[in-house]
């Protein structure tokens, strides 16, 4: 059995695990961070989103194996110290979730676009989140947290401003 | 999915090494096509070899051609100033592949291996004539396509990196299937000098097609007012439930006439 070692959160890990363990199994039952959501298993959906070395990635698609030595952000990871992180936040004001399934995997991918692309507009978001899909919410609430996130989290205008 | 043993080259001599002695092997690039299809019980490799270690990522300007290496994301290719500067659609053909979280992991070399009907890449690398250099050859695109999820490619053959020739126009347009991205019609045109290539992906029932006749009406002049009246017959064309093959044929000429116009904005 493969031994895969990662740092998680800051944190390295060591696990044994069969080589066909998918990250997102190796996540949530051998370290019980369980936040990392699987909604499809079949890469559609993006509650499996997290981070590896710092891009977003569908943890159900990707083998715990192929893993080793990297950096994984989850959505446990986010918050510092109590404090949620500037898109958890604005998920909370905007109430950017219903039900809540999908919510890990979209704040994942929207601190990912925001890495990538700073303070993004609406339709770039709409276009950016094609990877993750919301039963709930019909999208509205989601882009407008992840609009005010992303000036949260860049500094580049009120986070009030998008809130209207 | 059924268990596999898991071994990662370090080089493509190494991969090759391991495809000719392991059993029951299989490349591992992104995995995105790959992962999926095991889960499904569609593929049952008995070993996987994981190419990630092999050096086989990086894009390059050689000469007159953009040489990626086929470890190289989706998200590389589209992010990178090279290909953005000589092959403006290319960049913008790896950018609109599935999402993001799918083309941080996807790679080119994984794509063209797996010459999916509905796949992007391959009307790329037919229109641009590109050439896939592999562990033991280098194969013109044209020549390398063979029908659906089918190459010329051996069983212990590695592709390493595909050459591009920068084409002085180009552009790709897809009409993407809303819910996967893949495309449901995608039509990919280049000129070089006065020889204009089209390709379609995603229509033919045996993948990705250059069109002959849309080449030539082109070819006379660069513009989409010359492919009025150039038709398409559905009889080679996919249907499915996504779309009939008349329907395709009437895309087909709708996008390939949006790609022109995109070609000499
Ligand atoms: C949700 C989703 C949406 C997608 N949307 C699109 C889309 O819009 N357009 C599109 O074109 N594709 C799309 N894809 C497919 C995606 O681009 C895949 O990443 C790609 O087809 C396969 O690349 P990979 O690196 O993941 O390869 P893998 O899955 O790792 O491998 C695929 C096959 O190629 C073989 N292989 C891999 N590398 C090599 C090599 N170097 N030499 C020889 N053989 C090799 C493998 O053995 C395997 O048989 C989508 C996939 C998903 C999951
Ligand atoms: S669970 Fe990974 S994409 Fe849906
Ligand atoms: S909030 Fe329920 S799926 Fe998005």
């Amino acid at each position: 059995m493969p031994t895969v070692t990662l740092t998680v959160n800051g944190r390295s890990v060591t696990a044994d695990v069969d080589a066909r363990t998918l990250l997102v199994q190796m996540l949530r039952e051998n370290l019980h961070l369980t936040g990392t959501h699987v909604g499809c298993d079949t890469s559609q959906c993006g509650a499996c989103v997290v981070h590896v070395d710092g891009k977003a990635v569908k943890s159900c698609t990707t083998f715990a194996v192929q893993c080793q030595g990297t950096e994984v952000v989850t959505i446990e990871g986010l918050a510092q110290d109590g404090k949620l992180h500037p898109m958890q936040e604005a998920f909370r004001e905007h109430h950017g979730l219903q039900c809540g399934f999908c919510t890990p995997g979209m704040i994942m991918a929207a601190v990912d676009i925001v890495n990538r692309k700073g303070a993004v507009d609406e339709a770039t978001i709409r276009e950016e989140l094609e990877g993750n899909i919301c039963r709930c919410t019909g999208y509205h609430n989601i882009v407008k947290a992840v609009e005010a996130g992303a000036q949260a989290m860049t500094g580049k205008a009120p986070a009030r401003q998008a809130a209207e | 999915m059924y268990p596999f043993k898991y071994q990662k080259a370090a080089t493509v001599r190494g991969a090759v090494s391991l495809l000719g002695k392991a059993e029951d092997p299989k490349l591992l690039a992104g995995g995105h096509t790959l992962i999926p299809t095991m889960k499904q019980r569609l593929a049952s490799p008995k070993t996987l070899v994981d190419l990630s270690g092999a050096g086989l990522s990086g894009i390059e300007q050689k000469g007159r051609n953009i040489v990626i290496g086929a470890m190289t994301t989706h998200a590389e290719v589209a992010a990178s100033p090279i290909v953005q500067q000589a092959i403006p659609a290319l960049a913008q053909l790896a950018g609109h592949i599935g999402d993001p979280h799918v083309r941080h992991r996807g790679t080119i070399g994984g794509s063209v291996a797996n010459n999916d009907p509905a796949a992007d890449y391959p009307a790329a690398l037919m229109a641009l004539g590109a050439t896939v250099h592999t562990s033991k050859r280098k194969i013109p695109a044209e020549e390398f396509f063979a029908g659906m999820f089918a190459t010329a490619l051996d069983e212990d053959e590695v592709i390493t990196k595909i050459a591009f020739p920068v084409p002085a126009k180009a552009a790709y347009v897809k009409f993407p299937n809303p819910a996967s991205r893949y495309a449901i019609v995608g039509v990919f045109v280049a000129k070089k000098g006065s020889q204009v290539k089209v390709a379609v992906t995603g229509a033919g029932s045996g993948g990705v097609f250059r069109h002959t006749a849309m080449e030539e009406a082109l070819a006379k002049r660069f513009n989409p007012k010359s492919l009025e009246g150039v038709g398409t017959p559905a009889a080679d064309l996919n249907g499915d439930i996504h779309a009939s093959a008349d329907y395709r044929a009437h895309l087909v000429g709708v996008i390939a006439k949006r790609a022109v116009a995109a070609a000499i904005a």
